[in-house]
């Protein structure tokens, strides 16, 4: 999310599962990670033996609340109201790590003149209410230029999530400073605006939106500080629970500004831990499958942008400072990777050739398109999305209008069989379909990027059954027939696949795909000698070397393969450098130089990971800066790249070298987190007279409906969940008896008041409709649904586990058919975990 | 350094931080797992499920998975595995696993059995047709767009990052733009 790229650098992890032990105090919010990531929470649990505090902050007492020493109780949707409170009391209290915030942040830094604050209206300044977007201008640093030079969506995606185009801190220099104000005192420095647009967010008004108690929060408060400084450490931990929202971006910001203040990022025990929910979706934003970025988060040829020609596509990309710096040099690399001798980059002509995006390509509109018929083919490969998606009946509707639909899967999933599904008779659809029987991972080669970075190798141990093949096998053997129908065009249109270089060696009866070939490729070689790189720093931009995913070179470095290192752990440090590898080049924590102080020593003893020996970085992690700059380095205004950062300045991948308290560039509802409703709450906004995000793109489509703000015909807060026993959509986990024994059918958690008023027994029938849908479910009553007071007024949660279909041996109706396509505004993200509802008894 | 059986329940003890009774009976604790018989192979493998990154072992013979265990020399998992990643076993020897390309006809009701090849063959055609067909040289104003809009690719989460390269290389290189995946970025 840019929520962590945007602030720090890049959009990863900034820690690692087993560093939690390190931690005093963990807090874990919007995550129920003792169910959901069930194995990791060992980590906090040993972390809780040794004697640091755990909280959990969620809409529902789980099994993780169960574990953990405090837990509050908060609404759905609010997360930004607690975590303003969290900001806004460390601020009040001095309770900020002030070395830490005045060297590593922008804390200093003087903002425009033109700079508006939100409040009250809850709008910053630069709101077009025509467009109904910001411009940004006005949240620049003082002096910087209107226009500049820009790193755009690589800038804002290295980061791991894609920022705006031309929106990227391009001309940011911390050779060239900008006017500050080291004592903080100043009324436009970010700090002074950062205290007085959190000064709203009072412990009571906490309580008012949140609901949790006043004095539980001042105790979580008040623990997270005692658990910060030089001494001590806390971590946080989030999931889909603060990303699903319609201002999930912002969520992480809130978590991530207060991380700074505290002086916890890049330090042993504390930084931001996010847990993704897929075996690989970090490596699938890595190297990417996605509409807006290629692999190693260069932004994708744009129409909108200065992109016509591959000489205007490397400059607009390039940046002044840091490591975006050397764009020419992982673009051209790519690039050799991809077309090999048929790329020349001195002319770039083969570029021209290249697809360009022109507007929003993604997943939803890609739905819609479904629907509205201009898709007419479509690959799946390993996505349910006919049951995992929001509003999954409009994905069913997008997939009955295709002309043909290609799934590889193991197992008959929903996405397969839409065309007999909700009662359509099958004679009336003509789609065509094709499902693949695909490999399992222990039947295949191959690597996954986990949560934190890591990249881990798989082995196949046994060929799979029949017809199956991996998808490697697929997409190689389906290149292969497309190059020969094409071998004799000579349409101009046709020149990249004529040009495509694949010619993957392959083994075995099958002909499968040598995978580590590919890895190696990904990794980066020197096209000369085939030798595989180093690292990103040996990339050239003269064609010398090709590299299909810069931020993985060094994964084949020295030609072995990396990521299959299996040291065992009980033979090394806990930072575990050997097993797997983490990108970029193993560090394991990220901005680690930031665990020492400006001079380079340790803050102190006991949290000592990184430091400066008098002639280069060392300690227990790989230096997450160059080896030998000295920390009194001081860059001149004209050097450039790494040269630009300073000697104190461990966020590298900011113009600046600083940690960003506030965003001048790079998202698009604002520099600084607000508290607005979800688009759908039966609560109006009590801190500022704009209800929802403002820019939240939001479909208005006859097939979209949306419940309205309060609407009393949908009372209820929804959030749904996941379960230890099922996967996602179900396709892993519904075909196995043994899960679907254990979790049998779909339920809906509520609150035993709740259940009163509407008369409902446990285990009776409900029907829960949204004005998208409707669905059948078991009731669940139970205490762990907290019921909230609003004003005086009840307000009822009803949690739901998404995971179950019509197909599979445990059944079960679609809980996403109950959520809208209402998107965030960065990053196009759904808000499944805050919508409204009603409930009645039985099956209406 | 193995951990002995012993060490390890003490270890688990203390890790729960409770004097729980041993959930195994003391015959039932000297029973053997058929991973130790004769000609069985182990290999190294990951979970498949969510991003914590379980490592686990794979044990096989003759072709044939026979188990699949927590690895006790990951950092991350230390041999213990979720309910779902202990059912990792259930998912690859389930017979509801599909072996053979199943193809419906346009408007039909059934299935019916393709072979591979075939199958290929004819997702290869269908591919060129549509990309022909809907082919954009250019947008309104003159600027070159070089793509088909036609066609969409959905997926890459639960798929190998070897996999994800093949598929943005083949996608973007026939000029297919909307590529998708779980993650929101």
């Amino acid at each position: 999310m840019p929520g962590l790229g945007i602030t720090y650098g890049r959009g990863g992890a900034t820690t690692n599962l087993m560093d939690l032990q390190n931690a005093d105090c963990i807090i874990i919010q919007g995550s129920n990670m003792a169910e959901a990531h069930p194995v990791g929470f060992r980590h906090p649990m040993i972390a809780r033996e040794k004697g640091a505090t755990l909280i959990h902050v969620d809409p529902r007492y789980t099994r993780t609340s169960a574990m953990c020493d405090i837990y509050a109780p908060i609404r759905a949707g609010s997360d930004i109201a607690f975590l303003g409170g969290l900001i806004n009391y460390v601020i009040e209290n001095e309770r900020y790590f002030r070395d830490y915030v005045l060297n590593y942040t922008n804390a200093a830094t003087l903002i425009s003149e033109d700079f508006r604050d939100a409040d009250p209206a809850g709008l910053f300044s630069g709101w077009d209410e025509e467009k109904q977007e910001y411009d940004p201008t006005s949240w620049r640093y003082e002096g910087m230029p209107l226009r500049y030079a820009a790193v755009g969506g690589s800038q804002g995606a290295i980061f791991g999530e894609a920022g705006e185009g031309e929106d990227h801190a391009g001309e940011l220099h911390a050779g060239r400073p900008r006017p500050n104000d080291q004592t903080l005192q100043h009324p436009r420095c970010v700090f002074q605006i950062l205290k007085r647009h959190f000064a709203r967010y009072t412990p009571e008004m906490v309580e008012r939106i949140t609901g949790c108690p006043k004095e539980k929060f001042l105790q979580i408060a008040e623990t997270i500080c005692e658990n910060s400084g030089r001494d001590k450490t806390t971590a946080f931990v989030y999931s889909v629970g603060w990303t699903q929202h319609s201002k999930g971006v912002q969520v992480i910001r809130a978590a991530a500004i207060l991380q700074l203040l505290l002086g916890n990022v890049g330090r042993p025990g504390g930084g931001v831990l996010a847990l993704r929910g897929h075996a690989t979706i970090q490596g699938s934003t890595d190297i990417a499958t996605l509409y807006d970025v290629l692999p190693g988060y260069i932004p994708m040829p744009d129409v909108a942008k200065n992109h016509n020609t591959w000489r205007d596509y490397v400059e607009t990309e390039t940046a002044e400072a840091g490591w975006w710096s050397y764009f020419p040099q992982y673009a051209a690399s790519l690039m050799k990777a991809w077309y090999g001798e048929h790329f020349d980059p001195k002319d770039g002509k083969l570029f021209d050739h290249f697809p360009r995006i022109s507007g929003d390509h993604s997943y939803y509109p890609t739905l819609m398109a479904m629907k509205d018929g201009e898709v007419k083919g479509c690959f799946v490969f390993g996505q349910n999305f006919a049951v995992g998606g929001p509003h999954a009946k409009l994905a069913r509707d997008g997939i009955r209008n295709l002309d043909w639909i290609v799934v590889l899967d193991a197992f008959e999933i929903e996405t397969a069989t839409a065309w007999k599904l909700d009662g359509v008779d099958p004679e009336e659809c003509g789609t065509e379909v094709f499902l693949m029987p695909s490999a399992l991972v222990s039947e295949k080669d191959g690597s996954f990027t986990q949560t934190q970075r890591l990249l881990q190798w798989h082995d196949k141990a046994v060929d799979p059954p029949g017809d199956a093949r991996s998808d490697a096998w697929f997409v190689f053997h389906l290149g292969r027939r497309l190059k020969e129908l094409y071998a004799d065009s000579d349409d101009p249109r046709d020149t990249l696949i004529k040009a495509l270089k694949w010619d993957y060696p392959t083994q075995g009866p099958h002909d499968e795909p040598d995978i580590e070939s590919i890895l190696k490729e990904i990794g980066g070689y020197r096209t000369d000698t085939g030798k595989p790189v180093g690292g990103f720093a040996e990339l050239k931009d003269d064609g010398s070397t090709a590299c299909g995913g810069w931020i993985y070179s060094g994964v084949f470095a020295g030609g072995v393969n990396q990521a299959r290192r299996r040291k065992p752990w009980q033979r090394q440090d806990l930072v575990a450098l050997e097993w797997g590898w983490a990108w970029p080049m193993n560090r394991r924590i990220l901005y680690n130089r930031a665990s020492a102080d400006p001079e380079g020593k340790p803050w102190s003893e006991r949290k000592r990971y990184v430091w400066w020996d008098g002639e280069r970085w060392t300690g227990r992690d790989v230096p997450d800066f160059e080896a030998t700059k000295p920390p009194s380095y001081r860059p001149g205004p004209e050097d450039r790249g790494v040269d630009a950062i300073p000697g104190d300045g461990p966020f590298i991948m900011q113009g600046d070298g600083k940690g960003w308290l506030f965003a001048p560039v790079g998202l698009k509802d604002g520099p600084l987190p607000v508290h607005y409703e979800p688009v759908e709450s039966p609560v109006p906004n009590l801190l500022y007279a704009q209800q929802r995000d403002p820019t939240a793109r939001l479909f208005f489509r006859p097939d979209n409906p949306y419940n309205l703000p309060e609407d009393p015909r949908f009372p209820h807060v929804v959030t749904t969940y996941r379960l230890t026993e099922h996967h996602t959509s179900g396709a892993m986990s519904r075909w196995i008896p043994w899960l679907g024994e254990l979790q049998p059918e779909l339920f809906a958690e509520i609150p035993p008041e709740l259940a009163a008023e509407e008369g409902v027994r446990n285990a009776d029938w409900v029907t829960i409709e949204t004005s998208r849908g409707k669905i059948h479910a078991r009731a669940l009553v139970s205490d762990r649904m907290p019921v909230f007071r609003f004003d005086g007024r009840k307000i009822y949660q009803i949690g739901l586990p998404y995971h179950w279909g019509p197909n599979g041996v445990v059944k079960g109706d679609v809980v996403n058919d109950l959520v809208p396509v209402s998107l965030e505004p960065n990053v196009a993200i759904h808000e499944a975990k805050a919508f409204t509802a009603n409930l009645k008894r039985g099956r209406l | 350094m193995a951990v002995r059986p012993k060490d390890l329940w003490r270890k688990i003890r203390s890790h729960l931080g409770t004097t729980v009774e041993h959930p195994v009976s003391p015959a039932g604790r000297e029973l053997r797992a058929r991973i130790k018989d004769p000609g069985v192979k182990k290999s190294v493998s990951v979970c498949p499920y969510c991003a914590v990154g379980c490592s686990q072992l794979v044990y096989h013979r003759d072709g044939r998975i026979i188990d699949i265990e927590g690895n006790p020399d990951s950092p991350i998992n230390a041999g213990t595995l979720c309910p779902k990643g202990s059912a990792t076993y259930g998912m690859v020897v389930s017979p509801h696993r599909l072996a053979k390309v199943r193809y419906r006809r346009p408007y039909s009701r059934e299935w019916e059995e393709l072979p591979l090849e075939t199958a290929m063959d004819m997702i290869a055609e269908r591919v060129k047709k549509v990309r022909e067909e809907s082919w954009e040289e250019e947008d309104g104003r003159g600027r070159r767009l070089s793509r088909s809009m036609a066609v969409a690719s959905i997926g890459g989460a639960a798929i190998d990052n070897e996999e994800n390269y093949l598929i943005t290389k083949l996608f973007h290189s026939l000029g297919f733009v909307r590529i998708t995946n779980q993650a929101r970025i």
